[in-house]
């Protein structure tokens, strides 16, 4: 009998071939989406979808008109009708995100569940390369992990510090363990020392350096710090004064150097929650912070020393932050090293547009987001990016830095 | 874009910042990476190595641990440039396994390390698992192996991309696996079809699946059955109609690819079948021996006392093809085919006379008008075993001819043309398939 018919697919033009450059990447590689066999000046959205961990729906998508090979400039943000305020942060970064890309017909915004799906392939987006180790650590009543790259040899570390949110976050260590660096990834805000005893003091920030110092297959003598947001401060603070951190040089991503100087980490709390009436309430009830340390003290005793610093700087600021006066701080920052005659220790990497979050490539941008700081918890906004940094950064060696230009007003406004 | 250009010159300056701080922080460990770490099977490599002193002498080796146990690995020797770095894609080998500049030297160069057994052949069995290679750079050139390396990385080689399902298949007394691409279908389907060697190997189906079409890797007998197993032609029919019957592919647009014996049997199916009408097919190694008619004489379809041993013990099969060539009930009538044919031939193929046989299928289309049907490749100085970009390339190796007799089989080749033809043929093997079962309408207008 002859085989049984089936319809051909749609006027889009049958068997189109949709595929994907690389199937399988780490998280900051780009991507080539190339779409074959579309009719000519026919209308296609790409569309991406990923379910992440804790079963939130994300997506992206693009208009195009066929007979284009193309990339797609596309971003992650929820679907609509999720719950608003997603932040979209890998917390099992040994298994790879997995994404579903889909080609439909005509121009959509939205409803994708629904629509006819012509084409579709999968990726996977990696935290971790191939042979990376994972190592948990509570040597020294630490809260952290380990990440190490593959190898016998031995490698130039980083500790690695996230913000107020506190939490044990390991999917930027484990990128930089992905790209030659031993990497700790530290919690010193809801760590176990934390539930026990109460707030950190200096001492377990020094223990996490000597843990990776003496580690056999860490460069003892090639240690960064990087911190985030509150990771900032930590480690202007540790920079600038501890005996036993000996830094090769820090990077301070969206914060500020304005701290109770020879303060406790409480102390930095306490100061922000001491300004805590300066923070507003815009109209789409998302809370602005960047005013709690506004104005920039001229009082030396508020504000870490950055005269005093021997290693490198580097200051990543996005000149849209609305949560913490970074750029501001940067400028300042400039100023007291100018004057201290250490300026050319200072890079300050300042981006237009750019907001508070500026994370690993390519991860989902979000406007603002849930925020459960240590002791409240609220909405807090972030920043309005309408630039995409494109970040990548290593201690040692810069090996790139992209720009990717990208007007997101009108999805940001549907949001 | 060009916002984005104008942005990135402003920026240019902190790079510039930052190499400066690069050449200040000389005297570091060597790091080597791999881009991308994890690819398909079928895709390039970029390695890179830096830090190392400038004008170091240093060897690049990548060092794979099999399925069966044995140790497969290749190296190059390379001179750093000024900046203390080595590019595998862009600088020369001085020598080691491959020379030149090979981008991916460290694959298909590779062969079983010194000790290992003889007659090896590296193909993965589990496809669902990557093949695992360990790149590592070594100080100095000569004894390199007996230092400790000075920086390593793993990369992953794939052969299944993800979302694409794997189905064990027994239907029909039909013996396989089925690979399913991701997405809503229909795709193009291809029989694969490997040869005398026998058993079931997934690899290629796996990488065809990946590549968008659905593809069905056929078992028609077990290694060592190649005297004895009985061949018939309605099993090749059920094969190939599993395929089209399956909901998530175009019926209309169902290919074979065999290799070897899979390829004779690729064109008896498109000249005898009237049941199944291959939309194209490629052959490995043309051989159009009919290999399902031969198989019921007597001597089986090799006839070993006609086989030639060469000086090193190896057999050489070539001969025996061309003996049958000399009687054409043993062929197959390629006249009646009216499929677009694609033939790909190694010039060096001392296991079968694939250039002869692809000089005969030529001239025999051409003589009934139907030359446009046919594309032929000749790659010079390749051999038998023509397999997936990257793959090692075997002068020789093992084959089990029945039960557990085996022998070593010369399939030829030298292997750095052989691997370029690896990666060529692959290439327009793609292009083939893309062109005639994934475009529906003809090119050419109907007179």
């Amino acid at each position: 009998p002859p085989p049984p018919a089936r319809t051909r697919s749609t006027d889009v033009g049958s068997l189109l071939k949709l595929s994907v450059q690389p199937s399988r990447g780490l998280v900051d590689e780009k991507w080539k989406i190339v779409l074959q066999n579309a009719t000519p000046s026919c209308s296609v959205t790409l569309h991406a979808h990923c379910t992440c961990e804790d079963g939130h729906n994300w997506e992206a998508f693009g208009h195009y008109t066929s007979d284009a090979t193309g990339t797609v400039d596309g971003f992650l943000r929820p679907v609509p009708g999720s719950k608003p305020g997603l932040r979209m942060r890998k917390t099992n970064i040994q298994v790879p995100t997995v994404v579903t890309i889909s080609v439909y017909q005509g121009h959509h915004n939205m409803g994708f569940t629904d629509r006819v799906l012509l084409a579709s392939v999968v990726v996977e987006r990696w935290y971790m390369a191939p042979g990376v180790r994972r190592i948990p650590i509570t040597e020294g009543g630490l809260t952290a992990t380990l990440f190490l790259p593959p190898g016998s040899g031995q490698f130039p570390g980083i500790l690695d510090l996230w913000g107020g949110g506190g939490k044990l976050v390991e999917y930027r260590a484990a990128l930089f363990a992905s790209h030659g660096f031993a990497s700790l990834a530290l919690d010193y805000l809801t760590c176990k020392v934390t539930t026990d005893t109460g707030l950190v003091d200096d001492e377990y920030f020094e223990t996490a350096y000597r843990v990776l110092q003496q580690h056999p297959q860490v460069m003892g003598s090639r240690i960064a710090m990087l911190g985030l947001s509150l990771g900032t401060s930590i480690t202007l603070k540790m920079a600038t004064y501890s005996d036993v951190i000996k830094l090769r040089c820090a990077v301070c991503i969206s914060g500020s150097h304005v701290q109770p100087v020879g303060g406790s980490l409480k102390d930095i709390l306490e100061l922000f929650e001491k300004n805590h009436k300066k923070a507003y309430v815009n109209e789409e009830k998302q809370v602005i912070m960047r005013n709690l340390l506004l104005p920039i003290p001229s009082e030396p005793s508020l504000k870490a020393d950055v005269g005093r610093l021997q290693c490198s700087l580097l200051l990543v600021v996005g000149e849209d932050d609305q949560n913490w006066p970074s750029y501001e701080s940067a400028l300042d920052m400039k100023e007291m090293m100018e004057k201290a005659g250490n300026v050319h220790l200072l890079t300050v990497l300042s981006y237009p547009n750019a907001g508070h979050l500026i994370e690993p490539p390519y991860s989902p941008h979000t406007r603002y987001s849930n925020f459960v700081s240590v002791g409240r918890r609220e909405k807090i906004t972030v920043g309005v990016l309408c630039i995409w940094v494109c970040l990548h950064y290593s201690m040692i060696h810069v090996s790139s830095l992209f720009f990717h230009g990208h007007s997101l007003h009108i999805r940001c406004l549907s949001n | 874009m060009s916002d984005c250009v104008l942005v990135c010159n402003v920026f240019n300056t902190y790079i510039f910042l930052y190499r400066g701080l690069l050449i200040m922080l000389r005297a570091l460990a060597p790091i080597i990476s791999v881009a991308p770490v994890r690819a398909m099977m079928d895709e390039r490599f970029s390695v890179l190595v830096e830090n190392l002193p400038p004008a170091a002498p240093v060897t690049v080796q990548s060092h794979h641990y099999s399925d069966d146990q044995d140790d497969w690995e290749a190296y190059g020797h390379y001179i750093s440039d000024h900046n203390g770095t080595v590019s595998v894609s862009k600088h020369l080998s001085f020598g080691g396994t491959y020379s030149g500049v090979e981008p991916m030297g460290l694959l298909w160069s590779m062969c079983p390390v010194p000790g290992s057994r003889m007659g090896l052949r590296l193909r993965k069995k589990d496809v669902c698992t990557p093949l695992v290679v360990n790149i590592s750079v070594y100080s100095g050139h000569d004894g390199f192996r007996d230092k400790k390396p000075l920086a390593s990385a793993i990369t992953e080689r794939w052969y299944m991309a993800p979302g694409v399902k794997r189905i064990e298949v027994n239907e029909n007394g039909v013996r396989g696996t089925l690979f399913i691409p991701p997405g809503p279908g229909p795709f193009p389907g291809i029989l694969d079809m490997w040869g005398g060697g026998g058993g079931l190997h997934e690899y290629r189906a796996a990488l065809l699946a990946s590549h968008g079409y659905t593809a069905l890797a056929l078992e028609y007998f077990k290694p060592g059955e190649l005297q004895t197993a009985n061949l018939k032609f309605q099993y090749f029919e059920n094969a190939f109609r599993i395929i089209q019957d399956h909901p998530k592919v175009n019926p209309d647009s169902v290919g074979i690819l065999g290799l070897s014996l899979g390829s004779s049997i690729a064109l008896g199916l498109a000249a005898y079948s009237n049941i199944i009408k291959p939309r194209a097919c490629v052959c490995i190694g043309a051989n159009h021996t009919n290999g399902l008619e031969v198989h019921e004489s007597k001597d089986g379809f090799i006839n070993l006392e006609q086989a030639i041993v060469d000086e090193n013990n190896h057999h050489i099969w070539r001969n025996i093809g061309l003996a049958m060539m000399r009687d054409p009930s043993n062929l197959v009538d390629v006249q009646r085919i009216n499929c677009p044919v694609l033939l790909v031939s190694g010039q060096d193929d001392q296991n079968w006379p694939s250039v002869e046989m692809a000089d005969d299928i030529t001239q025999k289309m051409h003589d009934v008008g139907k030359a446009h049907q046919l594309t032929r490749i000749d790659y010079p100085d390749a051999g038998h075993l023509i397999e997936p970009p990257f793959s090692p390339h075997f002068r020789a190796t093992n084959f089990m001819v029945k039960d557990k007799y085996k022998v070593i089989v010369l399939w030829g080749g030298q292997t750095k043309p052989h691997s370029d033809a690896q990666e060529d043929s692959w290439r327009k093997i793609l292009v083939f398939f893309q062109q005639h079962l994934y475009s529906i309408t003809s090119p050419k207008a109907k007179l």
